[in-house]
């Protein structure tokens, strides 16, 4: 557990000391302010609440947290300070932990930043803090989700950018399994359970259901669980890879 | 069981290419193992099967009677590893990055501290512990990879090509350190630089095509040379053919070569010693010697026969 914390310490670190962290804190406010405002309507709904911010955060995401998994085992393996970091003490599994840790924690800052617009809102009406909390558990799981998807395809490469591209693609499919669109391809004809299994599938279903202020327990689970899968073979990529 | 490290038929095929082909020896206390082979030889592979990078495909390594494959992680507290081309977080300080791989260790509080103090003191880095370790020159990377190695002060110390880069200066600094830790440790160093083997190696392993071809002491590897025990003499150019052909007549000489600039070299008989014999016939014979000298072996020669035998 503490190599997982000191692995966790120095992946933040890592963020903080290269521009990255500022750049993507910077952007990632600066596209939810934007979409808030000018595509959400967040003054002209009229509405106390942040349905503007919370809406887009998926497709922010689908574009902002590949970015940040992308370097989390792509770097090391070009680099060679994988053979670095597991030549020391520690297990595959407690590496996995630590990095995505400091990632999902990072992405949780970034999160946090937004709430200038949290006091806004309580400023100018009254808004349903209890929805707004529940919405920011549901961003931090749906970054976690994301996270742990981007942690899997970046150990497969030693290219950055192909990490990111695929990550996103990944995360993308994940996305639409949910949307009417892609449901409408598989309800003509296949049966009620394959369609059900298929938008079970998707952030967004899921995603929707919290941050209307419902935290279901199917809903924790179903995110823990594609976390957990995801880790999982994230440790057996990085094992599979190691010398490769 | 002595052997700190023990390696068994420990075996590593990538696909159909054999990269280490079932190679075996132990290593004990006290013993610094030059590990030596051409590059592509499976040095490399080999310390990474030992270090628990990467599996084996069959055999074992074990370290202090831990198999690396069923604990690795006793194994991998117990080794202190250089990896090949010294792979550091170029974003972190030296002290950062020793403070990261004492916290991985369970090194914690005043312990981290003393820790880094001493392996930044006895590898010398005290001036650049709070520079970016990618602003650094190659010299001190490399010596940042050894500081993290000797960190936890290791029983069994691997280093891959621990003076590559470096100048002379501080490879005689990095061999002193070897000298140095070299009472209560193993230390496992590969190289290709046949001096350090003279120079910091009490036992050399020489592996080819994934093969140990040779273990022994450098003194023996310089033995097996064509060159141990031959004679060099320098004499006038003019006399350079004489005391060929005086030499020549010795039974005790194999055969003579004539190097050029007055240099001869004879090659002694099976198991003789010649260079009395030698120095009496020149002298006998009225030619003047500049000098003479015997060889004891050249590792080099030795290391090129065996890596290229079929």
């Amino acid at each position: 557990m503490s190599s997982s914390l000191a692995i966790c310490k120095r992946e933040l670190r890592a963020y903080f000391t290269t521009p990255l962290a500022y750049v993507f804190i910077v952007i990632f406010l600066a596209l939810n302010g934007t979409t808030a405002f000018f595509f959400g309507g967040f003054f002209d709904r009229g509405q106390a609440d942040m349905q503007p911010l919370f809406g887009f955060l998926p497709w922010l995401y689908l574009i902002l947290i590949p970015a940040i998994a992308m370097r989390l085992w792509a770097e090391e393996r070009k680099s060679g300070t994988l053979e670095l970091i597991m030549t020391l003490p520690v297990s595959t599994t407690q590496a996995v932990f630590g990095k995505f840790l400091a990632a999902w924690i990072f992405a949780g800052i970034a999160l946090l930043l937004t709430f200038p617009l949290w006091i806004t809102v309580n400023y100018l009406g009254d808004p349903d803090n209890g929805i707004i909390v529940a919405s920011y558990i549901g961003g931090l799981l749906m970054a976690g989700a994301y996270l742990a998807i981007g942690g899997f395809v970046s150990a497969m490469t030693r290219n950055q950018v192909i990490a990111f591209v695929i990550g996103a693609a990944v995360i993308f499919l994940f996305m639409m399994s949910g949307l009417e669109m892609v449901m409408g391809i598989f309800q003509g004809w296949a049966p009620p359970l394959v369609v059900d299994v298929v938008r079970s599938f998707s952030f967004l279903v899921h995603y929707d259901a919290i941050v209307r202020g419902v935290i279901d327990v199917r809903d924790l689970i179903y995110y823990l669980a594609v976390m957990g899968v995801f880790l999982f073979a994230n440790v057996v990529v990085v094992d599979l890879k190691k010398g490769a | 069981m002595d052997a700190m490290l023990q390696l068994e038929s420990l075996t590593k095929r990538f696909g159909e290419f054999t990269a280490v082909n079932g190679i075996s020896f132990s290593v004990s206390r006290g013993e610094v193992l030059g590990f030596l082979g051409p590059n592509g030889a499976g040095k490399t592979t080999a310390m990474r099967m030992v270090t628990g990078f990467l599996p084996p495909t069959s055999g074992t390594a074990r370290v202090d009677g831990y198999d690396v494959a069923s604990e690795p992680i006793a194994v991998k507290s117990r080794i202190g590893y250089l990896a090949e081309g010294a792979p550091l977080y170029e974003d972190m300080t030296p002290v950062e990055l020793l403070g990261f791989v004492a916290e991985v260790r369970g090194i914690a509080g005043a312990d981290k501290r003393k820790a880094i103090d001493r392996a930044a003191e006895l590898i010398n880095i005290g001036p650049v512990m709070r520079q970016s370790i990618g602003t650094l020159s190659k010299g001190y990377k490399r010596r940042v990879g050894i500081a993290q190695a000797i960190l936890h002060d290791p029983d069994l110390l691997i280093l891959d090509e621990p003076t590559d880069g470096l100048d002379p200066n501080q490879k005689h600094e990095v061999r002193r350190l070897i000298n140095e830790m070299a009472e209560n440790k193993v230390i496992v160093i590969s190289t290709h630089l046949l001096e350090e083997v003279e120079v910091v190696c009490t036992r050399a392993v020489v592996i080819a095509r994934g093969n140990v071809v040779a273990d022994g002491t450098p003194a023996a590897l310089e033995a097996q040379s064509i060159y141990h025990n031959a004679v060099t003499v320098r004499l006038d150019e003019a006399q350079a053919e004489a005391g060929r052909s005086r030499i020549d007549a010795l039974t005790e000489v194999d055969r003579v070569e004539i190097v050029g600039g007055g240099e001869l070299v004879a090659f002694p008989g099976e198991g003789k010693v010649i260079v009395d014999a030698v120095g009496a016939a020149l002298k006998d014979a009225g030619i003047g010697v500049h000098e003479i000298r015997v060889e004891r072996g050249r590792l080099d020669e030795v290391f090129r026969r065996i890596t290229t035998a079929a």
